[in-house]
């Protein structure tokens, strides 16, 4: 009650200048000095006063603040006109008119024209004022005794707000509000259901996240498999999808190639399942995956790792994701061109990036080649031989160029050999292309070749749908021992088309641990043989790309194979792995039919071999099913893996071959 | 003119011209008969409205000197009057039983529609005025107690009394020799006879303003405004504006404090000790004012302690007088009407049988529980006339008995929860909420007029079918009840439109059946919640009516507003039924005590009232407040009254006593309202500054000291102990706490608007 604080009494007085203009804006020009002194004194105390008046007014009205209502009410207390709208900022004039002998005097006022009134559109009904009240509390209070609670308790009784229920109950000295933004307006919103998991669902998965992104093939093959083939995996999808994101956006960061594949084999599995209805979480898939092709770096040796493979894999998920789920409304697809364009027109974007905008374009089909890759080929070329015939820079451009030169190659020339017409002529190749131009012209004329013997085996087209997968195996292949980086590589490249699997051995020779790998072809008997054959081709092979491919190429000309890795099993190695790290990897090649006329590749087919076995339909070409049931069927190249599981392809499962 | 000639006679009953023979002998023949019919009888309101047509009539032939006329006119009126009272009186007793209850009902103790209830300019011919004034005394004598509005002279006499001039250059030495004076006396009395400076300087500022020496005031008011408590700055600030002889007039700040002497309270020594200051200084000028526009209420004994004297004061007019709260007050509560067996006895042959046996047990519990035969300070039940008991409202008192069995016991150990009910979207609207006694509907007052009733239970608001459609229900049916009601219409909320003016008053009548609304527009309405439609307007108060409650027994309501009285109605009257005036600014809350005999006015003038509603008495004034009062509530027991202002004090007063007994320090913004817990144990103060509180009522009255020298004198000592009593002070986050409500199970139910920032 001391005098806490002294009162701040205000004297203004409003100036007598100001009684002034007022009074000649009335039309009264000569003033007196004295006269405005009182005037000014009256009119200051006569504000005060009202203003005083309209403080009470704001104290009942249970305000802060007060209003212009409030002096209108103050106003009307005492019995002065309040004031009524609202007043023009500027003077309006009368204006005069005089005619027939009559005055007038009227406001000139601008004509406004109805139908713009009319066709505004309706400003929002402010809300209406509503009551918020803890629904829950009443029940409470209507049926159980009510607990009392103290002060510092936070979270007791029945007071306690729920969710969306909960409402400026405080009941514990804090208050839940509903949210400022919209007031707690009379919304309906949908309740926000939560789709709990079972225990045995969160077990489930569980094991797969784990066993997925673990370093047992096994496990993680099977995991796969589980995930491309279960139905009734729905509930889990979100989960896997922001598993899947997360996964990749931690990893990018970290240069973590093994596991990035890893996430995308699991992209792939969930595209290859049946049932799974994956539209509504496209939108956290694609960035995932596009990162994946895209990323500047995704390992941490990106000259020596193969994260290209990665890139192509990636590639093909979203040229499939595409096509399974572009729609004009989402325009996702023009959406992903658009993406990859940009970052390819980009004169900054490192070759990496590079290389993925460029696989991520060419995986989408053949016009968009056509439209968007072949115009600039001769300029991509320059830059090409730029790095590789100027000076060396570094290691790792000329790796990128050469890469980028050869996938422009690869995807290219089939394409060139169907539009232009036969002869072809190095130097028109050279005038159109460039620099690109002479290699284009040989593997044009290549594909040429290919096409033509293919053609020969007409009959067994029914392969033709599979034909766009040749690398699929490449991306299987990937599974890596426990050592990612050079055990990706090695199977990559094998997988890749002959010319490049050349020159990825030549790179390779540094891999630090060349599994010992086996390979077994299966071939298929070229025509309607029910039964396949499985070629062992046992020869361990460390780390020795040479003997692998030869066997390879060898088959290409009459059986395309199919190169698939089999699994990474961490037994030792039979005999002669020297270097490796005790992995063991086998790789399956599946030959079949060669029908697929495909371009210059083996038309691998990206699916897993069909185990003869297992395999239900009698076509041998047409079934391809997991390779699990595959590697049990080859004990012999699996010494000693106990199940040899096919690293089965996520690339491939759906789309099966046609009978 | 007829009409102004009501307004006129309907607050002073029999609107004789006392300086007259003749009409007063109307007067004297009807007064005292205690029929005064006028609005009380009332079976037609027609009569009332014709006989003071009649004497306005009579008053105009004889101020135009039309003798016979008038004479003729006289003899058919005394005849009509007759006939009027005989006939209303029976009707009287019949209603409410006994000369009391007709008395109450029909007098109206309307003192003074002077300065007090200001008329409406252009109102008045000085006629009316005139015999509303002098009519004072017959129709309700010494009625508002000390407060001394009888002798209201107008304007211009008050000011008058500064006539007497003094030499203006000398006001400033006299205030400093008097201040040094006071500052240099023994400590005890220097505390006391600091309470002149206040209200010296005030007189001293306004004779200098009132004799023309603007200067000299203003120079005056520069010097030493600084040296005022600062609870008076709200005045000062009026003020320090007022600089003209001119302004003085109509201003109401400055004519309360010229038509109210400034109440002292001195200890007799120190009272001796100025006087003889002052006659040696031959202080004229001070002694003058003193004299003349102080009331020093001596005493013998102890001078009062600074923080003593700091306890009290504060009010526009100074401390109460100690007489003003030596009157006895019943504050016990009345007996329940289920224990008054012979009326119930009645009532429960004619009711049906499935009533009885539920009413047997409550009742034995009533009984037990509040073992109460009867209060020796509870007023003579039948002192106020109440309304008998229909059936529903017997079934609703079952059903609070049976709440109470499961109420919760509140204590220090054992805090009620708080449901806070947020009004969303009000935009600063929100002016007033209630609740029902059984927290079943909320209604809330907005700025818009409109007044919305939500039903916060499931079952939805539904209104009565339409007159042809009622008339089709089998009315014999067991459930017709639910039958009449309209589900078409059912829904949560139901807005009421009809006030042109912000709503700041809201009450439920106990049974739910009404609501009250009071508003800017001077109107109070009285809204059926079964039609959801007005069926009355109240008009009296000239300007906006700022509280108003139901009696907690129904029937009586009391409103408050900007014309400085609270006004007492019964819903089946169109005109109040007392008219509490006394208060020197605007009445801003009104609450009932428990047992409906009295009524307690919280006033901007910084005091309180508590008012007998037999006689329409002031019986308690209590000062202490720095601040216009917002909001009041009495304890469950009736015993005790806690008072809420704009300074976030809340204080707490005995009825009996007459004493302040705590005060209450925390909130930091103006306490909107207060709620004692069912049982007393709990206060709730809700505040401006978003916060509940809840304190220890019972703490609080507990060590009272009531030895005889307290009471007498009522000097008390306040324990600083708020802190100890505070339990607990809960956040809102941008809501100010307009209302509060205890559920009949003691959770608390909180209300107010949501104000974004």
């Amino acid at each position: 009650m001391a005098e806490e604080k002294k009162l701040k009494l205000s004297n203004t007085v409003l100036p007598s200048e100001s009684m002034k203009v007022v009074a000649e804006s009335m039309g009264i020009a000569q003033i007196q000095e004295e006269t405005c002194q009182l005037l000014t004194d009256e009119v200051s105390y006569r504000i005060k006063e009202i203003a005083q008046d309209a403080l009470k007014f704001m104290h009942m009205g249970k305000r802060q603040k007060l209003t212009t209502s409030d002096i209108d009410y103050a106003l009307k207390l005492k019995n002065v006109e309040p004031l009524y709208g609202f007043h023009a900022q500027e003077f309006i004039p009368f204006r005069f008119a005089s005619g027939g002998g009559r005055e007038l005097y009227f406001y000139e006022e601008k004509e406004v024209d109805l139908s713009d009134i009319i066709n505004t559109p309706l400003p929002r009904v402010p809300l209406d004022v509503c009551l918020k009240a803890p629904k829950e509390q009443q029940k409470a209070e209507a049926t159980e005794p009510l607990k009392s609670t103290k002060p510092g308790q936070e979270e007791d009784g029945p007071l306690k707000g729920k969710g969306q229920g909960a409402t400026p109950a405080d009941g514990k000295g804090k208050e839940k509000k509903a949210p400022p933004l919209l007031e707690g307006a009379p919304l309906r919103l949908k309740p926000r259901s939560i789709h709990e998991l079972s225990v045995e669902q969160q077990l489930y998965y569980k094991e797969i996240t784990e066993a997925c992104v673990g370093s047992c093939e096994a496990k993680r093959a099977e995991a796969l498999q589980s995930i491309a083939t279960d139905p009734g995996l729905y509930q889990m999808l979100p989960r896997f999808s922001t598993f899947i994101s997360e996964g990749v956006r931690v990893n990018v960061v970290q240069n973590n190639l093994a596991l990035l594949i890893y996430l995308m084999r699991m992209v792939k599995a969930l595209m290859d399942n049946p049932t799974l209805y994956l539209e509504k979480y496209v939108h956290e898939l694609i960035p995932a995956v596009m990162t994946c092709i895209v990323s500047r770096q995704l390992c941490l040796r990106p000259d020596v790792d193969n994260h290209w493979a990665l890139r192509d894999f990636a590639a093909r998920l979203v040229a499939q994701i595409c096509k399974h789920f572009s729609t004009t409304t989402n325009n996702i697809q023009s959406r992903i061109t658009k993406t990859f364009t940009k970052s390819w027109v980009d004169e900054k974007t490192p070759w990496t990036t590079r290389y993925g905008s460029i696989a991520g374009l060419a995986e989408l089909g053949h016009d968009v080649i056509k439209t968007l890759i072949l115009p600039r080929l001769q300029q991509e070329g320059e830059r090409i031989r730029g790095v590789l015939d100027g000076p060396v820079l570094s290691n790792i451009d000329r790796i990128g160029a050469d890469h980028v030169q050869s996938l422009l190659l690869k995807h290219c020339a089939p394409v060139l050999a169907k539009l232009r017409p036969p002869p072809d002529n190095q130097d028109a190749y050279r005038a159109e292309f460039g620099s690109l131009g002479p290699l284009l012209c040989s593997h044009v004329v290549k594909a040429r070749a290919q096409a033509a013997l293919q053609a020969q085996q007409v009959n067994r087209t029914t392969l033709t749908i599979t034909q766009p997968r040749p690398t699929l195996t490449l991306s299987q292949a990937p599974q890596p021992g426990p050592r990612t980086p050079g055990l990706l590589k090695v199977p990559g490249s094998i997988a890749l088309p002959v010319q490049t699997l050349v020159s990825a051995r030549a790179a390779a020779p540094p891999q630090p641990s060349p599994p010992p790998t086996k390979f077994i072809v299966m071939s298929s008997s070229s025509s309607a043989s029910s039964t396949q054959q499985v070629l062992s081709l046992s020869t361990s092979a460390p780390g020795s790309g040479s003997t692998t491919t030869s066997p390879v190429t060898t088959t290409v000309p009459s059986v395309q194979p199919i190169v698939k890795l089999v699994s990474t099993a961490t037994t030792t190695p039979p005999s002669t792995a020297p270097s490796g790290p005790g992995s063991v990897q086998k790789y399956i090649v599946v030959s079949l039919p060669p029908t697929g006329e495909g371009k210059g590749g083996p038309t691998s087919h990206p699916s897993p071999a069909p185990p003869p076995s297992s395999a239900p339909s009698p076509l041998g070409s047409s079934t391809l099913c997991g390779g699990k049931q595959e590697a049990g069927d080859s004990p012999p190249p699996a010494p000693g893996t106990p199940k040899a599981n096919g690293s089965q392809p996520p690339g491939s499962g759906s789309p099966q071959p046609a009978p | 003119d007829a009409a102004l000639a009501t307004v006129g006679g309907a607050s002073s009953s029999a609107g004789g011209d006392g300086g007259t023979p003749k009409p007063s002998v109307a007067v004297s023949a009807v007064a005292p008969a205690g029929a005064a019919p006028v609005p009380a009888a009332a079976p037609d309101a027609g009569a009332p409205h014709d006989r003071q047509t009649l004497l306005a009539v009579l008053q105009f032939l004889r101020q135009s000197n039309l003798r016979e006329a008038e004479e003729a006119l006289r003899r058919e009126a005394r005849l009509l009057e007759e006939a009027v009272a005989g006939s209303g009186a029976p009707g009287e007793a019949d209603g409410a039983g006994g000369e009391a209850a007709s008395v109450l009902l029909s007098r109206v103790t309307a003192s003074v529609p002077g300065p007090a209830a200001p008329d409406p300019p252009g109102t008045g011919p000085s006629g009316p005025a005139a015999v509303s004034g002098s009519a004072t005394g017959p129709a309700a004598p010494g009625k508002v107690g000390s407060v001394a509005v009888e002798d209201q002279p107008d304007v211009s006499a008050v000011l008058s009394a500064y006539n007497q001039q003094g030499d203006p250059t000398m006001y400033e030495e006299y205030y400093s020799g008097l201040k040094h004076f006071i500052e240099c006396s023994l400590d005890c009395h220097r505390a006391e006879l600091s309470q002149l400076f206040y209200p010296l300087f005030v007189h001293m500022y306004l004779e200098l303003v009132y004799n023309q020496h603007e200067n000299e005031a203003k120079s005056f008011f520069e010097k030493f405004h600084g040296d005022q408590e600062c609870y008076y700055q709200d005045d000062l600030r009026v003020l320090s504006s007022l600089t003209k002889k001119e302004h003085m007039k109509g201003n109401e700040t400055m004519l309360d404090f010229r038509t109210s002497k400034f109440v002292l309270r001195i200890s007799r020594d120190s009272y001796q000790l100025l006087k003889r200051h002052l006659q040696e200084k031959q202080n004229n000028q001070i002694w003058n004012i003193v004299q003349e526009h102080l009331y020093i209420d001596i005493f013998d004994g102890m001078p009062r302690s600074k923080q003593q004297i700091d306890a009290m004061v504060g009010s526009l007019a100074g401390e109460a007088k100690r007489e003003a709260n030596k009157s006895k007050v019943f504050f016990g509560l009345l007996k329940e009407p289920e224990i008054e067996v012979p009326l119930d006895d009645e009532d429960e042959e004619g009711e049906n049988e499935e009533g009885k046996p539920k009413k047997k047990k409550p009742r034995k519990d009533s009984i037990g529980s509040k073992s109460k035969k009867q209060d020796p300070n509870a007023p003579p039940q039948n002192r106020i006339p109440l309304p008998e008991l229909k059936d529903s409202d017997k079934l609703d008192k079952i059903m609070n008995m049976k709440e109470t069995t499961k109420r919760v016991r509140l204590g220090p150990d054992c805090l009620p929860s708080i449901c806070f009910y947020t009004f969303l979207n009000a935009y600063q609207g929100l002016t007033a909420v209630d609740v029902t006694d059984d927290s079943s509907l909320i209604a809330g007052g907005f700025a818009d007029s409109t007044v919305r009733v939500w039903s916060v239970t499931p079952k939805k608001l539904r209104s009565v079918k339409q007159a042809a459609d009622l008339s089709l229900i089998d009315k014999e049916s067991d459930d017709v009840l639910e039958r009449i009601m309209d589900e078409k219409t059912a829904s949560e909320l139901k807005i009421l439109y009809g006030h042109s003016g912000p709503v700041y008053g809201a009450s439920f009548s106990p049974d739910r059946n009404y609501l009250l609304s009071s508003s800017e527009d001077g109107t109070v309405r009285l809204w059926s919640l079964q039609t959801f439609t007005c069926l009355v307007g109240y008009k009296g108060h000239n300007y906006p009516v700022w509280d108003t409650q139901f009696s907690p027994y129904g029937y009586y309501f009391v409103s408050g507003g900007h014309d400085r009285v609270a006004r007492l109605w019964a819903t089946d009257h169109y005109q109040p039924l007392r008219i509490f005036a006394g208060h020197l600014a605007d009445v801003n809350c009104t609450r009932f005590h428990p047992n409906s005999n009295y009524v307690a006015t919280g006033s901007a003038d910084r005091t309180v009232r508590l008012w007998d509603v037999l006689n329409g008495n002031c019986v308690r004034i209590f000062t202490g407040h720095k601040g216009p009062i917002h909001s009041l509530t009495f304890s469950p027991n009736g015993r005790f009254l806690a008072t809420g202002a704009t300074d976030g004090r809340v204080l707490l007063w005995d009825i009996g006593h007459g004493l302040m007994v705590g005060e209450l320090k925390g909130h930091t913004d103006t306490v909107c309202s207060l709620r004692f817990s069912r049982d007393g144990e709990i206060l709730a103060s809700g505040s401006m500054d978003n916060t509940v509180r809840l304190w220890d009522a019972v703490k609080a009255f507990e060590d009272l000291e009531t030895d005889d020298f307290t009471t007498a004198t009522g000097h008390i000592n306040l324990p600083e102990n708020s802190q100890e009593l505070l339990l607990g002070t809960y956040m809102t986050k941008s809501t100010p706490v307009v209302h509060l409500h205890f559920t009949r199970r003691n959770l608390v139910l909180a209300a107010g608007a949501y104000s974004p920032q």
